[in-house]
């Protein structure tokens, strides 16, 4: 089957680009960084307003534009850039074309309508209602209605993604099974319509509320449903972003998989239980059973964090493995000191990590055990926990992937290598520092959402802790930092694109080449030392643990301490 | 050879494992289960486990019967609002009503006693969080949610509402008093 297609190989990293496909990842990743770019400048609100000493914006504004910086970073951002990897990781990956590139394209526009209608309706005024927008607090029509289209558009950009992998199957294009990244994107994809479907059943009835057709939507059905979107949307990252570590670890060592058994299962169990993460924000909520929730919030008895604790160790690990079959072999380290510390790609996705692990993921059990959630539930811990995944984790990962792609997909150098090599850190490490102090304010209990923490006007005010006012005073200047760190990112990209030596290109042809039959490898591995092949990473992952159950323990204790409850 | 291209081995899942990765599975999943049943654990041992005893309500029926019990036991008023202090018997339910912007009444309970209190809120979603004990529950419109509280300190402690309910949310904060036990002054 012969389309009117043409297929651009990279001189550089030897990937197959179908020019439809390259098109609708360009497109997608451009539309992620403009609501990055939207997102960041909202940002500055924020942190200069919760900064106590400035309190910058007045009530009014700061909420809404707390509303609009969480659609865009958490929604809009990641989910554009989300579609992006997806047509990556099916059509260049697998070498094919495309299927349905209209299709693609009517998915797009109407991601791109939806968006910029629910972000008209925040600015419009009557739609500050955070990005949770919990009934019965209602939004306009529109902001609903955007919600939606944008939710259909990615559905639809999930089935071109399925479409391409047939059309990858039954091209041939391939032969075995398909790469681990790729099984990582369809991981994503899997819980993304799962996702939609969720998001789906509670907007519609929600805008039809706000429409006046309906009467009443239950608020506490919808803060379990809504959830189901809210924070398996965040699971979306997780499998994407996982994916990006392998991919870099692929493209920058040469890794393979220490065992693609092993990784491929943990994807498997992500499939399987990381839907249950809504439990997690019902846990101080009244009307669920114990039982309930001690089975989900746990995702199903920790598997999906078992999965999380896998990859942790298979990708450094498999770093590890690659540089001692170079020759860095000495000690438990070397391989690590020696790793090109200078490249974005490689720096950002190891202090992501690194974050992700040691301030999200153990955060995130800790807030996730049934009695453990009621001190810290709606304090700024939460947001301290979630910058950590969401920033640290998904945002730093996209973009040590777009230092990857600036010369690969858009074919240009980067104007200025220098600051690109310091970008990951500048970003990465502040965002470590903004993340630690909101935790340790959240911790205090200051409040998440909170417009001013000296309580002006109230009848019966509470003065929070001098350390609670240093902690947020830490979190405005450890914010602006990373602010400046996400410029840095928006004028490397766009600069890039728009003068950026263009990178010489060779051979475009009309059919595929399809992936060349790899030779299999040896399976023995003689790297390593007591018989293990990684023995560094093993040692990073037992400090990692040891973090883990001295915090986890630590929250038990404090939680003793408090006024008795049953 | 690399996680971007297909697997080189053909039945890669006959491959077998490494020791580091079997290691750490089997490490890393003690610790969940260990971790799953820690929850449990405190369920039967512990003293913090939030009570899950829910009804339907509506802002009238919740109102009246919170009126009832500000009506039986208030010791006097505070603030410019004339805001009821409302001093229940130990073991009794006591009401605390979350509405724009405020926590209603004011709740003046004795160190080391147990109370049935109940929440609800009258609009929005709302939180309580009690400082600066640093616990905090969700306030459900439409939904009752008694909680069984047993304070271990005396002070005087804020509610600080800590879900976003509007453009007077910063102003939402509430009071309840904890007297010392008889003969443990503090």
């Amino acid at each position: 089957m012969s389309n009117n297609t043409t297929y651009r190989t990279c001189p550089r990293s030897g990937l197959q680009f179908e020019s439809q496909a390259e098109k609708l990842v360009i497109a997608n990743a451009v539309a992620g960084v403009i609501f990055l770019l939207i997102g960041g400048i909202l940002a500055i609100g924020i942190v200069l307003t919760r900064w106590p000493s400035v309190h910058w914006l007045e009530a009014a504004t700061f909420y809404q534009v707390l509303t609009a910086h969480g659609l865009d970073m958490l929604v809009y951002w990641i989910i554009f850039f989300e579609i992006a990897v997806l047509y990556f990781c099916s059509s260049t990956l697998l070498r094919c074309r495309i299927a349905t590139p209209k299709v693609a394209w009517l998915a797009f526009a109407l991601m791109v309508i939806g968006s910029v209608m629910n972000n008209y309706a925040v600015y419009d005024g009557a739609s500050s209602v955070m990005m949770t927008s919990y009934v019965p607090m209602m939004a306009a029509p529109s902001f609903y209605l955007g919600l939606i289209l944008f939710a259909v558009g990615a559905l639809i950009a999930c089935f071109v993604f399925f479409g391409t992998l047939v059309v990858a199957k039954r091209e041939k294009t391939y032969q075995g099974s398909v790469p681990l990244v790729t099984f990582g994107a369809i991981t994503a994809a899997i819980i993304a319509v799962f996702t939609i479907a969720s998001g789906a059943i509670i907007l519609i009835p929600t805008w039809m509320q706000s429409m006046g057709w309906v009467e009443h939507v239950d608020p506490l059905i919808y803060r379990v449903i809504w959830w189901a979107f809210g924070h398996s949307s965040q699971q979306i990252n997780v499998a994407a972003h996982i994916s990006i570590w392998y991919l870099v670890a692929a493209v920058v060592f040469g890794a393979k998989p220490m065992s693609e058994r092993v990784s491929r299962g943990a994807f498997l169990l992500y499939i399987v239980f990381l839907q249950l993460a809504s439990a997690h924000h019902i846990l101080s909520d009244p009307g669920m059973s114990v039982e309930w929730k001690v089975l989900n919030t746990s995702y199903f008895m920790y598997f999906a964090v078992l999965a999380s604790m896998i990859h942790g160790l298979t990708i450094p690990g498999a770093m590890e493995v690659a540089q001692r079959a170079k020759g860095y072999n000495k000690g438990l380290f070397e391989w690590l000191r020696k790793a090109p510390w200078g490249n974005p790609s490689f720096s950002g996705v190891f202090i992501s990590i690194i974050g992700f692990g040691f301030l999200g993921g153990i955060s995130g059990v800790m807030m996730g055990t049934e009695q453990l959630n009621m001190i810290i539930h709606n304090t700024i811990y939460v947001p301290g926990h979630f910058h950590a995944t969401v920033v640290i984790g998904t945002t730093l990962s996209f973009m040590a992937l777009t230092y990857f792609l600036i010369p690969v997909l858009f074919k240009r150098e980067i104007i200025n290598p220098t600051l690109a090599k310091w970008q990951p850190y500048l970003f990465g490490l502040s965002m470590y520092f903004f993340c630690l102090v909101m935790m340790g304010a959240g911790t205090l209990g200051v409040s998440r959402r909170h417009w001013d923490m000296a309580f002006s006007g109230a009848a019966l005010a509470y003065e929070w802790p001098g350390a609670a006012y240093l902690m947020m005073g830490l979190v405005g200047i450890a914010g602006i930092a990373a602010i400046a760190g996400g410029a840095i990112f928006i004028y490397l990209t766009v600069g890039s694109l728009l003068w950026g030596k263009r990178v010489a290109q060779t051979r475009i042809s009309s059919e595929p080449t399809p992936i060349p039959v790899g030779a299999p490898s040896a399976a023995a591995q003689s790297y390593g030392s007591l018989g293990f092949a990684a023995p560094g990473t093993f040692v990073l992952a037992m400090i990692f643990l040891a973090a883990f159950v001295l915090y986890y323990f630590i929250n038990w204790k404090y939680l003793s301490t408090l006024w008795g409850l049953s | 050879m690399s996680a971007i291209l297909p697997p080189a081995e053909r039945l890669w899942w006959k491959h077998p494992l490494d020791r580091v990765e079997g290691t750490w599975i089997a490490i890393a999943f003690v610790w969940c289960m260990i971790m799953f049943f820690m929850m449990i654990y405190w369920h039967m041992y512990g003293k913090q486990n939030l009570s899950t005893e829910t009804y339907k309500t509506t802002s009238e029926q919740f109102a009246a019967k919170a009126q009832a019990v500000v009506d039986k036991y208030t010791v006097r008023v505070e603030t410019d609002f004339q805001t009821p202090v409302v001093a229940p018997p130990p073991g009794s339910d006591v009401y605390m009503i979350a509405r724009l912007w405020n926590f209603w009444p004011i709740l003046e309970l004795q160190q080391g006693q147990t109370y049935r209190l109940h929440l609800t809120s009258m609009d929005y979603n709302h939180g309580f969080s009690l400082q600066p004990a640093n616990i905090n529950i969700q306030v459900v419109p439409g939904y009752e949610h008694v909680v069984t509280v047993t304070p271990n300190q005396s002070g005087t402690y804020s509610v600080v509402c800590n879900e976003f309910c509007g453009i007077g949310h910063h102003t939402m904060v509430g009071r309840i008093y904890v007297k010392a036990e008889a003969g443990n002054v503090q």
